[in-house]
């Protein structure tokens, strides 16, 4: 992570002056306020920062902010992002990525990314579909899906990207929703402080080609009862009157959510990822008991702090100019000399 | 009983063979052999040839690997097309190399190994040591392994271990042979097995005995010499081509003063130079090991966006996989070098073999118009100025640049003139730090007037931040456009900016300025070539070479050369990619000569096929 600087900037310093061309209503829009709303919080001058993409709706992201910003290929915004963050340890470097991006055509960049730990802010927007090929179901759409290229619905069983994330032993992995902005800038908030990779999936609707996907846990007559807010230290309970609990029965390797009886306290500094493996399966495609906030924190030497310390340590052996040190290099070994 | 005084016999050339198992040390043998011959002062040209596969089934044919070494007087352009000595370390060694060898070629066999059911695994019925069907070479049995382990009864190491210096025993005898003095092989020993000095004692005592073998026995009565070449004043190393080219590379960043930053995923025959560079961190030099190809230039990318010197090193199939990256290289127009050891495809392959078949993808293997700078070196120790070319032309013009080697120049070796540092050119560049616009706008694509490259801004630079991706963009602003006018202007601005890179005119050499015949090639095939012309010309038939460095843009001046001669033949370890690239550009009745075999040509092979074309037209 860059070092702070003071410097007093606004949202406004975070707009970039080209139009933005998402689907009006798009959760895309809610994001980009709630990011550049956030950014002045960093205290890092806007040239250090750099946002990656790769393709999709979510990867024009880049283009709105008033930052350094490369729109890349499909899937590879992680690798790319991991040659610029390892040269050059003085950016903010953050990932805008979809799950067709992140999960289909670029898991493997993904996973790599995150257990390397390369320092990263990783932010994955999920809708649950396909948007600019206009309506394909994605790794995360439900099993039986039925969209444009599967009439008869999808076969496939998505992914938890959560889950996915865990399994690569990602040091910080957290879920937010597009639509509320105080918990999407907590996370935010979080993922920015934290050394090494930071992964953040954030709910966000496609009013187009899957509106209302996650209604059930958005919807104020039905959130309450679905979606479980986690907060360190904090034992976990949710809905009217704190009535269900996540609880760890004895025996199981999971969680599990029931009425009553003695919530867990969340503590995300857990080093042991299959804890927040249980939490990340506590939901599913249906949403029924979803957990949002910061499920993993914990500490670990990022990818990049490790290659560059071995550069320098390598540095520290240098024995003069550049030139006179290739000149020895060239001349090492066996060599002999015509006169 | 004082040993018989030995003949001594000058030489001008000799060509050795090491064949052996894959687990034998052939590679090691050569290499020590190489380096202990370079050092008299003789000009050399080595060529490894190894399977693909680590261990191989022990004893089979597949399993056989082998290390070519020519050596000389005079300067020598090739490995030579056939050897003068066959080591043969075991029945399948002899089989796969016999074919190559000419009427009267020694041959010195490890007897030990010939056992029947050796013979067997090779379809040997009868010894070939006992059937008389080597009678037209000098053969010399040898019983390397029980002499080896003889040698060593009395240090008490294990069968295995004794066994094992074998290769040590023999390159004493064939250092004895040619007279090389082995004390940079001791030297050599004392280093690797730095820690084992069990095993330093073990092949130092196996390679004195070998000597004092050839210098006792009565089975070798005369002793080699070749005298040291003419060579320019300079001091030398032996290198190969995979060496050269990190060392290279490590050069660029020197004069560039940039970090250098390489991407890769290992490879054959690539990854040495992976190994090379990730032992010179001090230059500041980064190595990652991506997860895959794509990520090794995306990461590579990601690097020169942030005002690294670029690089990812591959083969054939891992450029195919970096395809789409480049093109937003190109797109992006940032500066970043690729560098592509060909080998044999399509697909694997055969990943240890040479082959210069990806010239077409290195030219045109992109999707939309894609151009880019390409270039090849000649020879293993033109791959370090190569490497420097193409990191010049990558930041100078901000492009992508393939640099094509292949398996052939990565991995033989030949003495290397070492440069001075100071006269190696300077390819620094400046970033942008300010607005280029009069009104205090940033334009991302506003180009200079000479080079046509656009800024160089590195994110950190105050007051420049901007976004570029792989949308078309508006000339100058880099916005993203489909203003059908304006994609048109840059599609042909990408194509302009490539074909204006300034690179140095081609030069003939026709020494009699009389050939009605030029043979044109391009990369590796220069000593083959050459060696060709020489021996043509030593018979008093005129034949012109021209050798192509930059494959694009082409010299300025090709098509000037090409319209002074009659008759123009093109040698390619293809199909004839760039006597297609000749005859579509220049309009001439370009000859493609090909040859797709995984091996390099012979001088023969070209010298028969330049005389007829030059008797016959």
């Amino acid at each position: 992570m860059a070092n702070p600087v003071a410097v007093k900037l606004t949202a406004k310093d975070f707009k970039s002056d080209q139009e933005v061309r998402w689907c009006p209503g798009c959760g895309d829009y809610a994001i980009l306020a709630a990011v550049q709303q956030f950014m002045p919080e960093l205290g890092i001058p806007r040239e250090n920062i750099v946002f990656v993409s790769g393709i999709g709706c979510s990867s024009r992201f880049p283009y709105y902010m008033n930052t350094y910003g490369l729109h890349s290929i499909h899937g590879r915004a992680p690798a790319i992002a991991t040659g610029l963050s390892t040269s050059r340890p003085d950016l903010s470097v953050w990932v805008v990525t979809g799950d067709g991006d992140a999960l289909s055509i670029g898991g493997n960049h993904l996973i790599h990314a995150l257990r390397r730990n390369v320092n990263l802010k990783i932010l994955l927007f999920n809708n649950r579909i396909y948007g600019l090929t206009k309506g394909q179901y994605s790794p995360t759409s439900e099993i039986g899906k039925i969209t444009k290229s599967t009439p008869a619905g999808s076969a496939d069983s998505p992914f938890n990207p959560l889950s996915l994330a865990l399994g690569a032993e990602a040091t910080f992995v957290a879920r937010t929703i597009d639509s509320d902005r105080k918990h999407l800038q907590s996370v935010l908030r979080a993922a920015a402080a934290h050394e090494g990779s930071a992964f953040v999936e954030i709910y966000q609707n496609c009013n187009i080609f899957n509106d209302g996907a996650f209604d059930l846990i958005k919807d104020a007559d039905s959130r309450d009862e679905h979606l479980i807010r986690l907060e360190q230290g904090k034992p976990i309970t949710f809905g009217a009157d704190d009535r269900f609990s996540v609880v760890h029965p004895e025996g199981s390797f999971g969680l599990k959510v029931q009425e009553g009886g003695t919530a867990i306290v969340h503590d995300a500094t857990v080093d042991d990822p299959a804890y927040a493996f249980a939490l990340s399966r506590l939901s599913g495609s249906e949403l029924t008991t979803t957990p949002i906030g910061v499920f993993r924190d914990v500490p670990r030497p990022s990818y990049d702090e490790i290659v560059r310390k071995q550069v320098l340590d390598a540095r520290s052996q240098i024995d003069g100019t550049p030139e006179e040190m290739l000149n020895n290099l060239l001349n090492a070994g066996d060599t002999w000399t015509i006169l | 009983m004082a040993a018989p005084a030995k003949r001594v016999e000058q030489l001008d050339r000799v060509v050795i063979r090491f064949a052996g198992d894959s687990g034998d040390g052939m590679q090691l043998t050569g290499d020590r052999f190489t380096s202990e011959t370079a050092q008299l002062g003789n000009d050399i040209s080595t060529l490894p040839n190894f399977p693909a596969e680590i261990r191989a089934p022990a004893g089979t044919l597949p399993g056989v690997s082998s290390f070519q070494v020519h050596f000389a007087d005079y300067d020598i352009l090739t490995p030579g097309d056939a050897p003068n000595v066959l080591v043969a370390m075991n029945p399948a060694a002899l089989k796969a190399n016999l074919a190559d060898l000419p009427a009267g070629a020694d041959i010195i066999v490890n007897t030990d190994e010939f056992t029947r059911r050796n013979l067997a695994k090779v379809g040997y019925q009868v010894s070939p040591l006992e059937d008389g069907s080597l009678e037209s070479y000098a053969v010399h049995p040898v019983a390397l392994t029980s002499m080896t382990v003889g040698a060593l009864a009395e240090l008490g190491v294990s069968k295995k271990d004794a066994e094992r210096a074998k290769n040590m025993f023999a390159l004493g005898l064939l250092s004895w042979m040619y007279s090389r003095p082995f004390e940079s092989t001791l030297r050599f020993l004392e280093r690797k097995f730095a820690k084992r000095p069990d095993l330093v004692v073990v092949n130092k005592t196996a390679l004195q005995a070998g000597w004092n073998y050839g210098e006792t026995t009565e089975a070798f009565t005369v002793r080699y010499e070749v005298k040291p070449a003419k060579m320019r004043p300079g001091t030398y190393r032996n290198i190969t081509g995979n060496q050269a080219l990190a060392l290279g590379l490590v050069a660029s960043a020197v004069r560039s003063k940039l970090p250098l930053f390489l991407g890769a995923y290992p490879i054959t025959p690539a990854s040495d130079i992976l190994h090379e560079l990730s032992k010179h961190k001090r230059f500041g030099v980064t190595t990652v090991q991506a997860e895959d190809e794509i990520a090794a230039i995306g990461a590579a990318l990601g690097a020169s966006y942030g005002g690294a010197l670029g690089v990812t090193t591959t083969s054939g199939p891992g450029v195919a996989l970096k395809s789409e990256t480049i093109s937003l290289a190109i797109a992006l127009e940032l500066p970043l070098v690729i560098v592509d050891v060909q080998r044999a495809g399509p697909s694997t392959g055969m990943p240890t073999k040479t082959e210069q078949a990806d010239l077409n993808m290195a030219l045109y293997g992109r999707h939309g118009e894609a151009p880019l700078a390409v270039i090849a070196p000649r020879s293993p120790s033109d791959c370090f100025h190569a490497a420097l070319e193409a990191s010049r032309i990558a930041l100078t013009y901000r492009t992508p640049v393939i640099l094509l080697s292949d398996n052939y120049v990565a991995n033989g070796s030949e003495p290397w003139s070492l440069p001075s540092v100071d006269e190696l050119p300077d390819i620094s560049v400046a970033f942008t730090t300010a607005p280029n616009a009069p009104d205090g706008h940033f334009l991302p694509y506003l180009r200079d007037p000479e080079t046509l490259a656009r800024p160089w801004a590195i994110p950190g630079t105050p007051g420049l931040e901007h976004r570029i991706g792989g949308l078309e963009k508006a000339d100058k602003t880099g916005d993203i456009s489909y203003d059908p006018a304006n994609h048109e202007h840059m599609v042909r601005i990408r194509q302009a900016r490539i074909d204006a890179i300034p690179v140095p005119d081609v030069d003939v050499e026709d020494p009699e300025e009389n050939a009605r015949v030029l043979v044109l090639g391009w990369g590796s095939t220069y000593g083959p070539i050459g060696a060709a012309c020489r021996a043509l010309r030593q018979r008093g038939l005129s034949i012109a070479q021209a050798h192509l460095r930059h494959l694009a843009p082409l010299p300025a001046n090709l098509g000037e050369v090409l319209a002074a001669y009659e008759k123009v033949v093109v040698p390619e370890m293809n199909l004839g990619q760039l006597a297609s690239v000749i005859r579509s550009k220049f309009l001439i009745d370009a000859v493609p000569f090909n040859q797709v075999n995984g091996l390099p040509f012979t001088a023969a092979t070209l010298e028969s096929m330049l005389e007829d074309v030059v008797k016959n037209g």
